[in-house]
């Protein structure tokens, strides 16, 4: 293929933040299973005190961004892949954008009111 | 673009296509990738009631989990998780080039579904109370 690829270089950022992120949440799934095993969901006072902890709490929102982007990178192609008109598709690429961006505030004051 | 003069769109007789177990698996993918982002309010007021002080929310998580409407849209959502877990796993590791051969392709694709499916099952009988 004699093709010049040129542009934005978006494709290949995307592709990228989709793997970083994955293994964020990936990471994170992962600690959480371990602390649930360590009894950190045996009780609400115990299920608080281990969110509230300051390595937890940041680890949550690296967590929660992580989602959002991945979230944004997979529901927007979805869209792209099945929806022929532009217009259709542009409202419901910044429904889903503004959705999200809702949806990691929501989230973040949750663990970080803690 | 001479490709572009073929006449288009072109219509696919979806119910005669037999994809390989991978592109199941990869359907699958994206169907839960789209249920788990549908549903994320729902497990966020989730976490919100888990991590409130106030008693009232306490009382407000167990009557919604209790829901058996709830604990079927957890239970599929457990699934979704576990399906998108393994699934991009999968891909990972294809992008580090393990497992690209053909054989190495189907059968970590079935590994995919197996492990998603009964990983569900051990965390969703305790979802359900069961242990």
């Amino acid at each position: 293929m004699n093709r010049l690829v040129v542009g934005a270089h978006y494709g290949l950022m995307d592709w990228l933040a989709q793997r970083v992120t994955a293994i964020v949440m990936a990471v994170y799934t992962l600690i959480i299973f371990a602390a649930a095993l360590g009894g950190a969901t045996a009780s609400r006072e115990a299920w608080h005190s281990f969110m509230a902890n300051g390595f937890i709490r940041y680890i949550s929102f690296l967590f929660i961004v992580s989602l959002c982007y991945h979230a944004w990178v997979g529901v927007r192609d979805i869209w792209m892949d099945y929806l022929n008109s532009a217009a259709v598709r542009v409202i419901l690429h910044v429904l889903t954008l503004l959705a999200l961006i809702g949806y990691a505030g929501w989230a973040v004051q949750i663990i970080w009111r803690l | 673009m001479p490709e572009m003069t073929k006449p288009r769109p072109k219509h696919l007789a979806l119910h005669q296509i037999r994809l390989p177990l991978a592109g199941y698996a990869s359907i699958l993918h994206r169907v839960s990738g789209a249920g788990l982002f549908l549903m994320l309010p729902l497990l966020i007021w989730l976490l919100q009631l888990s991590l409130s002080p106030n008693p009232e929310s306490a009382a407000m998580f167990s009557a919604v989990t209790d829901n058996l409407l709830v604990k079927l849209i957890l239970l599929g959502l457990l699934w979704a998780f576990l399906h998108h877990f393994c699934m991009g796993i999968r891909i990972l590791l294809i992008d580090i080039h393990v497992g690209v051969e053909k054989q190495q392709a189907h059968n970590s694709a079935m590994a995919v579904m197996v492990i998603s499916l009964a990983l569900t099952l051990v965390f969703g009988l305790k979802l359900l109370g069961a242990y």
